[in-house]
């Protein structure tokens, strides 16, 4: 693994590597002593242009667990605000040695672009890019629903296993949602089967050629209109990236779409109601619904970290040719440009 | 993406890697097989030296108070699991087993593929204050042990470490020897130690194979046969 830019890149034996590694990791965060020596002296950079609590605080521990140096850099208060384009910021990171660059980005595609410009040497991880995806995330909700659905609860009683046959409806704002997209795609490479419940307006354009099925109607998704269902996934609903009217009014969204005491009792008794934070209570899931002992979302950020974790060890351990002199940029260097000229 | 797989490396006996690594290394396997290897312990013997071991084991603790075996993954779980059930046979009581897994700790890693992470499975009761018995299969560069050294401390403080071992072949990199030992092993670098276990392999049996090719020999890190 070089990067991990996108949940469709990972094939299932990767995947469920990733969620076995991570699962040994959960296992470390259970000792007293939670840090491994294993990533000394490596550097870790996150690097965030877009607002995060979570994932920026879940990457920063993942790293500082396992001994890596971890610089955070966001776009408020750094040279970017004056003007500073990516790429001026990405040769920043090079020449002070990033090994690993975490990056959120609000335009899809930026994490891809700085992993194969040239621009750097170090493994990009895509912390999440516009409305595109956020591979991580999936992972995480990956490792959450293997642990209680398979391995009821415990990560060693699912080592290996994948999801093959579960049922999992994503609801709310899957057109914001680059979990959804991940998900989506994470999920089917598992073996899992997903629907996608939402109004019309909140589904992307070419949503049909996703590998899942799509519902407007939560309720009847709910009775079992697409099978029985091992778990509900509720997204956010992104007021901030909602820049028309999407939905009649927040009421009727909720009427529709939330997740509430009366729908939680529709769900088969062993399915768990997921979130990736950070929740609009009262909108899109109800208290009641977030605090049920059913509701895995507190578990889904400690699980945050065990994933992260096994992603940064998978990424920077092993054998890498060795770092001498300087990246390769793509751009003729100032020597060639003068070989040319003379 | 390839990195990714479970590189199966730390096992000294490649042709029962896991079947994704085994493809590619079939071929330089069954060549050195046919270069000259020879066994050197058969089931009886190996059976023989884990109950001297087991004895050396309680001679030397005067009992089996405060015993904790950890088994190094993969083979040395087998062995201490044996080891565990010959000191219950012995002292008609349970000593509690184990295993730790050092990759996490290890000073090689990125001089190798990438290696997929073993269960640490330390036994109800700690090691706090305890007798803890490292058990592996073969002893060669001791950096392993330091590793598992380093893993210990994590994990709480014993009051004393020893190491058991199947097989010391010699040729350390660092100052460590073992407490007891099944057999010594007198080998080069060029030749290769497989330990094969029933419970991992199907069978009982200690092998040394003579790497005949030098190309091959470069080709097998210390570190790696060390596991």
């Amino acid at each position: 693994m070089r990067h991990l830019l996108s949940a469709a890149d990972l094939d299932a034996a990767t995947a469920v590597e990733i969620l076995d590694v991570a699962g040994r990791m959960a296992a470390t965060q259970q000792r007293e002593i939670k840090k491994l020596p294993t990533l000394r002296g490596r550097t870790v950079v996150n690097l965030f242009f877009e607002d995060s609590t979570r994932t920026r605080i879940s990457f920063e521990a993942a790293a500082k667990r396992l001994s890596a140096d971890v610089i955070n850099f966001s776009a408020k208060g750094s040279s970017v605000s004056k003007g500073e384009s990516l790429k001026d910021t990405a040769l920043t990171l090079e020449a002070m040695g990033a090994d690993a660059v975490v990056v959120r980005h609000p335009a899809s595609g930026a994490p891809h672009r700085l992993a194969h410009a040239g621009w750097i040497r170090g493994a990009v991880v895509n912390a999440g890019d516009g409305t595109h995806e956020h591979p991580t995330q999936a992972l995480l909700d990956a490792f959450t629903l293997r642990r209680h659905l398979v391995g009821g609860g415990l990560d060693g009683a699912a080592t290996g296993a994948d999801l093959s046959g579960r049922r999992i409806a994503v609801v709310g704002d899957v057109l914001h949602s680059r979990v959804a997209r991940s998900n989506v795609l994470l999920l089917r490479t598992l073996g899992a089967r997903v629907v996608l419940v939402a109004p019309p307006t909140l589904l992307p354009v070419g949503v049909e050629a996703w590998p899942c099925a799509t519902s407007y109607d939560l309720d009847a998704v709910l009775r079992g209109a697409h099978g029985e269902l091992d778990a509900v996934m509720m997204l956010r609903v992104q007021a901030e990236r909602m820049n028309a009217a999407f939905f009649p009014s927040v009421r009727e969204y909720s009427r529709r779409y939330g997740l509430d005491a009366r729908r939680l009792r529709m769900l088969p008794e062993h399915a768990v109601v997921m979130h990736p934070g950070p929740m609009n209570r009262g909108l899109e899931i109800s208290a009641e619904a977030a605090d049920s002992p059913r509701s895995t979302i507190v578990e889904q950020v400690s699980n945050g970290v065990a994933v992260r974790m096994a992603v940064l060890y998978l990424l920077l351990s092993g054998e890498r040719e060795p770092a001498t002199g300087t990246p390769t940029l793509p751009v003729p260097s100032p020597a060639t440009t003068e070989g040319v000229s003379a | 993406m390839s990195h990714a797989r479970p590189a199966g490396s730390d096992s000294p006996t490649p042709e029962f890697r896991a079947p994704l690594a085994g493809a590619a290394d079939a071929g330089p396997a069954a060549a050195r097989r046919a270069a000259g290897s020879r066994t050197v312990l058969e089931s009886g013997e190996i059976a023989r030296a884990l109950t001297r071991i087991a004895h050396e084991l309680l001679e030397r603790n005067k009992g089996a108070d405060d015993l904790v075996l950890l088994g190094i993954p993969t083979r040395g779980v087998a062995l201490a699991t044996r080891l565990a059930a010959r000191l219950a046979e012995i002292e008609r009581r349970v000593v509690p087993v184990g295993s730790l897994d050092v990759t996490m700790y290890r000073d090689d890693l990125r001089r190798q593929p990438t290696r997929s992470i073993a269960s640490t499975d330390v036994p109800d009761g700690g090691i706090d204050d305890k007798v803890v018995v490292l058990v592996d299969d073969v002893l060669f560069s001791g950096r392993t042990i330091r590793a598992a050294l380093d893993a210990l401390s994590d994990l709480g403080r014993p009051r004393a470490v020893r190491l058991a071992v199947l097989v010391d072949r010699g040729h350390r990199d660092l100052p460590i020897r073992a407490d007891h030992v099944g057999k010594n092993l007198p080998t080069s670098h060029l030749e290769r130690v497989r330990v094969s276990l029933a419970e991992v392999d199907g069978r009982d049996e200690v092998r040394i194979e003579s790497d005949a090719r030098t190309q091959d020999a470069t080709s097998i890190s210390p570190i790696e046969g060390d596991r």
